[in-house]
């Protein structure tokens, strides 16, 4: 269980978050959405570590401010928007960076099976420089899940916190990314996912929290959230919400431009 | 000229006088000799590792001590200490002594690494094109202040600096073996250590953090071993360009990136080059001897755009 308690956070002097409690419970999904600058990302870095924050935040129990940096990585992993590298390593030796125990052999097996995951097998002496920005986002991310890749630890949840990973990818592998997390959540791990794409959103997701001017607007079932009147108030635009006939998945447009043009 | 013979001689002794070997050539290869091959082999290291530091600190394959300013640095901290020295208050005198000028030099590599690191970065990010202006005004300040301080210096202390500031291991001593090769063997030990540091480094401070790497303590410890190497190098030999770039730049190529090597290779690679750079300065044109900074320079300068002409592709970020 992730718990925050009336979570503060603020970037340089301008103050992001304005007071933010919710729960998160391992072996869901849970996306964070919300227009541009409403703190999702800030949301993130603050349950990662990154950010100085004010309130609570606990991961299954553990205030996070008092976790040491190699205790916390062992418990979740973490893929920033836009991840970088420096010099010129290979697509195995980024995967690699992830790992922080395990024998030699158990290793070269982990990178393996997580590039596997992301569908780059056979990628891993390429450099990574030379790899397309979709197929580079996609390494990073067999980093974070090779850095957790037991779900579940002495009976403990692994967490993966996610900004935007599915970017920068074409649809089908977007699919398989979230197969991917839809894997490792119902094997018991927790994921957070910050996403752009609402009707990505509401086909993955097990509960939505939709942040606005750094505050939860809402927060509960795709149906509720992304059926809600608080989407077309946080986004300020009109969005017409319908279910899909089969799978009854709930799936949204925006309604601006047909009414300009009518 | 020392009989060839007698090095072998000398060497099986361990550094016990034969009775066989004359007292001249004992002279050369225990007072002369030897201590130059060895501040050779530490400065070479120190250069290369400095350099192979500061690339993986900045997340940058440009990053040099001598290019950013650091050395210029520590070059001002070693003309403070020969033209300033003899001023300093007689209790720090006898306390430092010969130390003096390396530990003037490491202060001076420190302080001009810290001001660098904390002028171009901002919110955890390392601004390249800050980080290389910051170097040219940092380096152009300590060159003012260096110039003030020639300016001031007696003839003594000018034939010092002179001598100092194009390099060489003519100077090489045991005392000052003594005084900057322990500063130089600790940072050399030091970096291995930082190996899992530099590498998590180049995802970014970020993800350093998220995989688990105490992300503040790698860095502070990258400046310090930065400083030391660079700050005692430059203290014993003077201004040697080139070793600190070329040589990681090699390396990468030749085994990759992964710190865990590259920083062991470029102590190894480090001292093997400017011993060998040493050979050409002093042997060139014998019995006179070129500034070793100038052959480092001449070789060092055209390997570095051969790479930079053949992997531009790795090069650019």
């Amino acid at each position: 269980m992730l718990t925050l308690r009336s979570l503060h956070a603020s970037l340089g002097r301008t103050a992001v978050l304005h007071g933010i409690t919710a729960s998160a419970a391992a072996g869901r999904i849970v996306a964070v959405i919300g227009p541009n600058g409403s703190g999702k990302t800030t949301l993130l870095r603050a349950i990662s570590g990154d950010v100085a924050y004010d309130g609570r935040i606990a991961l299954d129990g553990d205030d996070l401010a008092r976790l040491k940096p190699w205790e916390l990585a062992a418990r979740r992993g973490v893929l920033p928007q836009a991840a970088t590298l420096a010099f010129p390593f290979t697509v195995a030796e980024v995967v690699r960076l992830g790992l922080t125990s395990g024998t030699q052999a158990d290793r070269s097996d982990l990178i393996g099976r997580a590039l596997a995951e992301v569908d780059l097998t056979g990628f891993s002496g390429r450099y990574y420089q030379e790899l397309s920005g979709g197929q580079q986002a996609r390494v990073q991310l067999a980093r974070v899940r090779a850095q957790v890749w037991e779900p579940v630890v002495a009976g403990r949840p692994r967490w993966l916190f996610l900004d935007e990973p599915v970017a920068a990818l074409d649809i089908a592998h977007q699919i398989g990314v979230m197969r991917v997390l839809r894997r490792f959540a119902d094997a018991g791990g927790g994921v957070v996912i910050v996403l752009h794409d609402l009707n990505l959103a509401a086909m993955v997701a097990d509960d939505i929290w939709l942040i606005h001017d750094g505050l939860l607007l809402d927060a509960g079932s795709p149906a509720r959230v992304i059926g809600g009147p608080a989407l077309a108030e946080a986004y300020g635009c009109p969005i017409v919400a319908n279910r899909l006939p089969g799978p009854q998945a709930t799936f949204v447009l925006p309604h601006g431009l047909w009414a300009a043009a009518g | 000229m020392a009989h060839p013979a007698c090095g072998w001689t000398l060497c099986c002794k361990a550094g016990w006088r034969d009775e066989a070997v004359p007292a001249r050539d004992w002279l050369i290869l225990w007072e002369i000799r030897l201590p130059r091959m060895l501040t050779g082999v530490l400065v070479g290291a120190s250069l290369a590792v400095g350099g192979a530091v500061m690339q993986g600190l900045f997340r940058n394959p440009l990053a040099d001590p001598g290019l950013v300013g650091v050395g210029a640095g520590a070059g001002l901290g070693a003309v403070l200490a020969i033209v300033l020295g003899g001023q300093a208050p007689a209790w720090v005198a006898a306390w430092l002594g010969w130390n003096m000028v390396p530990v003037a030099a490491f202060i001076g590599g420190w302080l001009s690494t810290m001001v660098l690191y904390r002028v171009s970065t901002r919110a955890g990010r390392t601004s390249t094109a800050t980080m290389l202006l910051a170097g040219i005004a940092l380096g152009a300040l300590a060159g003012a202040a260096t110039g003030i301080l020639v300016y001031i210096a007696d003839d003594r202390q000018l034939r010092d600096l002179t001598f100092w500031g194009l390099g060489s291991l003519g100077g090489a001593s045991w005392p000052k073996i003594a005084a900057a090769g322990p500063v130089m063997l600790l940072a050399l030990l030091a970096a291995p250590f930082l190996a899992r540091g530099l590498n998590g480094l180049s995802l970014g401070e970020a993800a350093a953090h998220h995989i688990g790497l105490p992300v503040q303590r790698v860095k502070h410890v990258a400046i310090l071993t930065v400083a030391a190497a660079t700050g005692a190098a430059v203290a014993v030999s003077g201004g040697i360009g080139f070793i600190g770039i070329v040589v990681p730049h090699l390396l990468r190529l030749a085994t990759g990136p992964d710190h865990r090597y590259l920083l062991v290779n470029a102590a190894l690679l480090g001292a093997t080059l400017l011993l060998l750079a040493d050979l050409i300065a002093r042997s060139i044109i014998a019995p006179a001897e070129l500034p070793i900074g100038i052959v480092t320079a001449v070789i060092g300068a055209p390997v570095f755009l051969w790479i930079l002409l053949r992997r531009r592709g790795l090069v650019d970020l």
